[in-house]
This record gives structure tokens, C-alpha cells and sequence, in this order.
């Protein structure tokens, strides 16, 4: 069925195929983005060209995601597609063969110096997972990789749409700026946390990178992937941990069990922070609708459970 | 040693503690409702019932969240409507009351994984279909230790009507018309029941505490009291093991708490003293002097 309605798109596409320059010049560059950060990342260089669509959207888990048949029929119109790499999305190489795309495929973190899982957040995490030693997928929680990811983008639009390239080279440079700005102003709030309380706990382990660039601790009851049900000598291990090093703050994800980290800051006496948006962006009216409101979104609630007040 | 494996574990971590205070919670109140749905032939009505709740409370999770109060009375009207849907099946065409209960219980599973799915996430699918009873928050805990409360001065005040009912119903009616909403009433302790079970087990597993020790209990005595105090015992010994397995062992619990129950079971049925295998022997020839 799936493959049939693949090939069925495969032969309307080559049957149109002789009509496309007609709507060339009307019609938006059709690109698809695996989830809705690279989304966003490639509406800002885009701009008005490209008509983007996301295939995993807000709140929805890109680790475990189960593609649905117009997914593929998505996918096979597209001309471009972004995709993380780093094994984010295992699913998206059979999407991709499966619906025959024309697209070119873009690998956003080409060229991304990688972390490995497991020594994400300075040796302490002692997950027994299976992920040991993988490249860690959540590249983008450090700003400098976000330009790598546009980068590669902007080179990837070009290379599909060349006539948009001065718009695309605009939107970058401009971006970039942005980018630029938002990194100091990360590193000026993380600087406004005394040392001794730059840790926190969080349900997934997704802050990896963002702990390697900005000097904060994140440690995670879970494995790298959101898939494992946590058992009770992992809470317990976390809850030891958390006695013993004294960390001020646990975290939920927002697309992690929320009920897990109340229970874990109940019982530690530790504050428990707002929700951190750190594989999804919110819903476009909600506090993180874009990737730059998402990191500000993060940094702020980080900062207000780890900065104002001394440790009891 | 012993304190290490069996009390330290309690004493150091408050989850730990509520974890074994819900499960022993939903254990009571379910061991004796389980006897009565074995007595009465219903145990796999139970499950179908489980399976009822899903698509209930995955609207009350899709308009609310994880929130407490709108996925139990989700799933309290799903859990309810399907007892009395297939009840009416029964009586008013020509399938059997488990046809239509199997018939029910699947379109309720597919409707519930479909609903649970518009929200995005699959993680999401998984917390309601295997709950997380080591984190139980203060409303859900009182909320499960008032189900049980609840349930057993029910049973209590109703216990000779659920009896007689359950054991000779031809009886019953001949005496009294309690007949009627005593059975009533049982359906809505086991769906309520079921929908604290949910909170904490999941979905899949919530029927399993409340049958597996019934089941068990009955390869011990006939005695329908004995049978069920046996079954708590059973119950609130397998929800203590289960987390004390998934704390020594790194597995999660509740699935543990429904294997130990289901070890008990197995230990039941061979070494049963009514009715378990090694007791329905064909009996050794006497000595004979």
C-alpha cells in the first residue's frame, strides 16, 4: 500500500514533470524538515521562497516517531529535505526511500564537531543504556552548531532554488547576527549563576552540547533516548545524587513525564523548574515557537531556578 | 542484609513508600472484588473492562494532559458505558456477553491508541498504557486510598446481597430485589477500581493485580471469605516484592508487581491445597499392615 501510493506519486510527478515550469515561477520551493527546530531554522533562511513543512511537529518525539502514509506523499513532493543526522530521526532513511523523493537531502549537522552520549554532562551521568558512546543527535542546543546547521541549509537551498541565492546569503548573514547576539547573551546569564549551583536534573538527556559550551551540569534519569520506562534504582540513584551534590534544581521536559520530576523535586526538596523545550519547539503561540525564543526560553528558566536565591 | 534488601529501601526513599502504599491501596480493595469476579466467571470480563477505560481517558489526557480528575472521569464513563453497552448486546441480540465484550474491548483499545496518537507522541501512549506508579503525587494517592476505602465499606455494606447474587441468584430473587443494584453496584466498584489501577499500573496491568491474587487464592481454600483475605495477602506480599525486585534489579515495577503476583500463581497451582495439581494426584495406596 505505502509503496504503491509511493510509485503512484513517483508516476503523477514524472506525468507533471513537463508542466513545472510553468508553475515554477508562482509556486514556492517545496522543502521538508524532519522536526519543527530544523523547521524553523530553515523558514529563517528561506524566507518567503520556500513553502517549509515539518514532518514531526511540536510536542511530538522525533526519536520514536511512526511515519504516516502522507508523510511519504509529503516527502515525495519535496525538493529539498533537511534531516539532523547523527541517527536523530532512524526512521527517515526508509521515509526516504520509501517515497522515492527527488529531493536532495540536506544533513544539517555536517560538519558539527560531536559529542559522544554518556560523557555529555562531565562523566557524572551513570546511565547503563545501550546508547554508550554514540554521537549525541541534540546538536543543536549549542548556538555555534546552529550556524553550521544554516550553513549547511543556506548551501542547500542554493543548490535547489539558484535564483533565490542573494536572498538566501541576506537571510543567512542576518540570522548569524541574531545568532551571534543570542550565544553572549547566554553566556552573560549562565555568568549571573554562581558556580557551585550551575547543575541541574532533567528527565532526557538533551542538554549535552549545551552543557559542553556554557559551563552548566545537566544529569538525566533516562538514557539519550526517550524510549527506556525508568525502573526505581534509577530514581533512586538520581535521588542519591542529587542529596550528595547538592544540585538545586530539577527540570521536565516537555516531552518527558512530567509527574517523574515532581516526584524526584518533592522528595529532594530541590525547586523544580518550568518546562525546557529541548528536541521541539512549542506550538507557534507558545513561549518557544521559534528556535531563538526556545534557547531564551531555556536560559531563563535555567536561570531563575538556579540564580537568584542561596543554597539552604 | 535483610534490612538492606527489604526495609532500607522504604525507609530511604519516600517514592518508594508511596509506590508500595498505592499498590497495596489498589491491592486490598482489589482482591476481593477480583474473588467475586472469579466466583462469578467475569475474569476476563475485567480485563475487557480495562481495556473499556483507554479511549476514555486518552480524551480526558488529549483535553487535559496528565491531568488526574479528566482522565479518571474519562475513563470512568468509557470503563461504565461499555459495561452496560455490552450487557445491552447481550440481551438484545443473539451474541453472548464475551463476543460483545471482546468486540468492545478491541474497538476500545484501537479507538484509545488513535486518539492518544492525535497528540503527537508516542512516549505519550506509553505512560497511559503502563501508568508509573513511582510517581505517584499527593492527589493520586489520596485519590487511590479513597477508591479503596471506598470499595471495601461498599462490599462490606452490599457483601450477603454480591454473595447470594454471585452464588445462587435464582435464590436472591426469590427474597429480595437486591439482585439488580447489588450488580450494579460491583460493576461500578470494578470500573472504578480499574480506573484507579490506571493511574498507577496502566491500563494493561491494572486488572492484573486485582485477578491474579484472586485466582491464586482460589487454589487455597473454597471459602469465599478465606479466599478473599488469602488474595489480599497475596496481593499486598506482590505489590511490596515487585518494587523491591525493580529497585534491586534496575527493572521497571510495574510490571514486576503483576510477574510476582503471577509467580504466586503458578506456586498456586501446583502446590495448591483446593485444587491445585499436586492435590488432585490420584491419592497413594494406604499402607497397609
Amino acid at each position: 500500500m505505502f509503496t504503491r501510493r509511493a510509485s503512484l506519486n513517483l508516476i503523477s510527478v514524472a506525468l507533471l514533470a513537463p508542466l513545472a515550469p510553468a508553475f515554477a515561477q508562482s509556486e514556492k520551493l517545496p522543502v521538508v524538515a524532519t522536526f519543527s527546530i530544523l523547521g524553523d531554522l530553515t523558514k529563517q533562511i528561506a524566507g518567503e521562497r520556500a513553502d517549509v513543512k515539518v514532518l514531526v511537529g511540536p510536542g511530538g518525539d522525533s526519536h520514536v516517531f511512526a511515519p504516516t502514509p502522507a508523510d511519504a506523499k509529503t516527502l515525495s513532493a519535496a525538493k529539498l529535505v533537511v534531516v539532523n543526522g547523527l541517527k536523530l530521526e532512524g526512521w527517515i532513511d526508509r521515509l526516504i526511500s520509501s517515497s522515492k523523493t527527488k529531493g536532495k537531502i540536506v544533513v544539517a549537522t555536517k560538519g558539527v564537531k560531536t559529542l559522544r552520549t554518556g560523557r555529555s554532562s562531565h562523566g557524572h551521568n551513570h546511565n547503563h543504556g545501550h546508547s554508550h558512546g554514540e554521537a549525541d543527535p541534540h546538536a543543536w542546543q549549542n548556538v555555534a552548531n546552529v550556524k553550521i546547521y544554516v550553513a549547511n541549509i543556506r548551501d542547500g537551498l542554493i543548490g535547489a532554488d539558484p535564483e533565490g541565492r542573494s536572498v538566501y546569503e541576506a537571510n543567512f548573514k542576518t540570522y548569524v547576527e541574531k545568532l551571534d547576539a543570542l550565544d553572549v547573551e547566554i553566556r552573560a546569564s549562565v555568568a549571573s549563576i554562581p558556580p557551585e549551583r550551575r547543575k541541574v536534573i532533567t528527565t532526557h538527556d538533551a542538554f549535552g552540547y549545551f552543557a559542553a559550551a556554557y559551563g552548566l551540569k545537566f544529569i538525566a534519569p533516562q538514557g539519550v533516548s526517550t524510549d527506556a520506562a525508568a525502573s526505581a534504582q534509577d530514581v533512586a540513584r538520581i535521588i542519591r545524587q542529587i542529596r550528595a551534590e547538592k544540585i538545586p534544581a530539577v527540570f521536565a521536559e516537555n516531552i518527558s513525564d512530567p509527574r517523574m520530576a515532581t516526584r524526584i523535586a518533592q522528595e529532594t526538596g530541590t525547586k523544580l523548574g518550568g518546562a525546557l523545550y529541548s528536541d521541539q519547539l512549542s506550538a507557534p503561540d507558545g513561549p518557544a515557537g521559534t528556535y531563538i525564543d526556545m534557547v531564551r526560553h531555556n536560559i531563563r528558566e535555567l536561570t531563575k531556578a538556579l540564580g537568584d536565591q542561596p543554597a539552604p | 542484609m535483610f534490612y538492606d534488601l527489604l526495609i532500607a529501601p522504604f525507609v530511604e526513599f519516600e517514592f518508594m513508600r508511596r509506590a508500595l502504599v498505592g499498590a497495596s491501596a489498589l491491592a486490598l480493595a482489589g482482591s476481593p472484588l477480583g474473588v467475586f469476579l472469579l466466583l462469578r466467571r467475569m475474569s476476563l470480563t475485567g480485563d475487557a473492562m480495562a481495556h473499556a477505560i483507554l479511549p476514555g481517558a486518552a480524551v480526558g489526557y488529549l483535553i487535559a494532559g496528565l491531568s488526574l480528575p479528566a482522565m479518571t472521569i474519562g475513563g470512568l464513563a468509557a470503563g461504565l458505558s461499555v459495561a452496560l453497552l455490552s450487557g445491552l448486546v447481550a440481551r438484545f441480540t443473539a451474541l453472548r456477553e464475551d463476543a460483545s465484550l471482546a468486540g468492545f474491548y478491541l474497538m476500545s483499545l484501537a479507538l484509545g491508541v488513535t486518539i492518544l496518537s492525535l497528540r503527537g507522541s508516542s512516549v505519550d501512549l506509553l505512560h497511559v498504557l503502563f501508568g508509573n506508579v513511582l510517581a505517584l503525587d499527593e492527589d493520586t494517592l489520596l485519590f487511590l486510598a479513597g477508591v479503596s476505602t471506598v470499595t471495601l465499606l461498599a462490599l462490606a455494606a452490599g457483601y450477603r446481597a454480591l454473595a447470594m447474587e454471585t452464588l445462587d441468584p435464582g435464590f436472591l430473587s426469590s427474597v429480595s430485589k437486591a439482585g439488580g443494584p447489588a450488580q450494579v453496584l460491583f460493576l461500578s466498584l470494578v470500573v472504578l477500581n480499574l480506573v484507579a489501577g490506571f493511574h498507577a499500573l496502566g491500563t494493561l496491568l491494572a486488572v492484573g493485580i486485582m485477578i491474579l491474587p484472586a485466582a491464586s487464592a482460589r487454589l487455597w481454600s473454597p471459602d469465599i471469605t478465606r479466599m478473599t483475605l488469602i488474595a489480599a495477602l497475596i496481593g499486598l506480599v506482590s505489590s511490596a516484592t515487585g518494587l523491591l525486585l525493580s529497585y534491586h534489579f534496575n527493572l521497571p515495577p510495574g510490571p514486576l508487581i503483576v510477574l510476582t503476583a503471577g509467580g504466586w500463581h503458578v506456586v498456586s497451582m501446583i502446590f495448591g491445597l483446593s485444587g491445585g495439581y499436586l492435590r488432585r494426584l490420584p491419592p497413594r495406596r494406604h499402607l497397609e499392615a
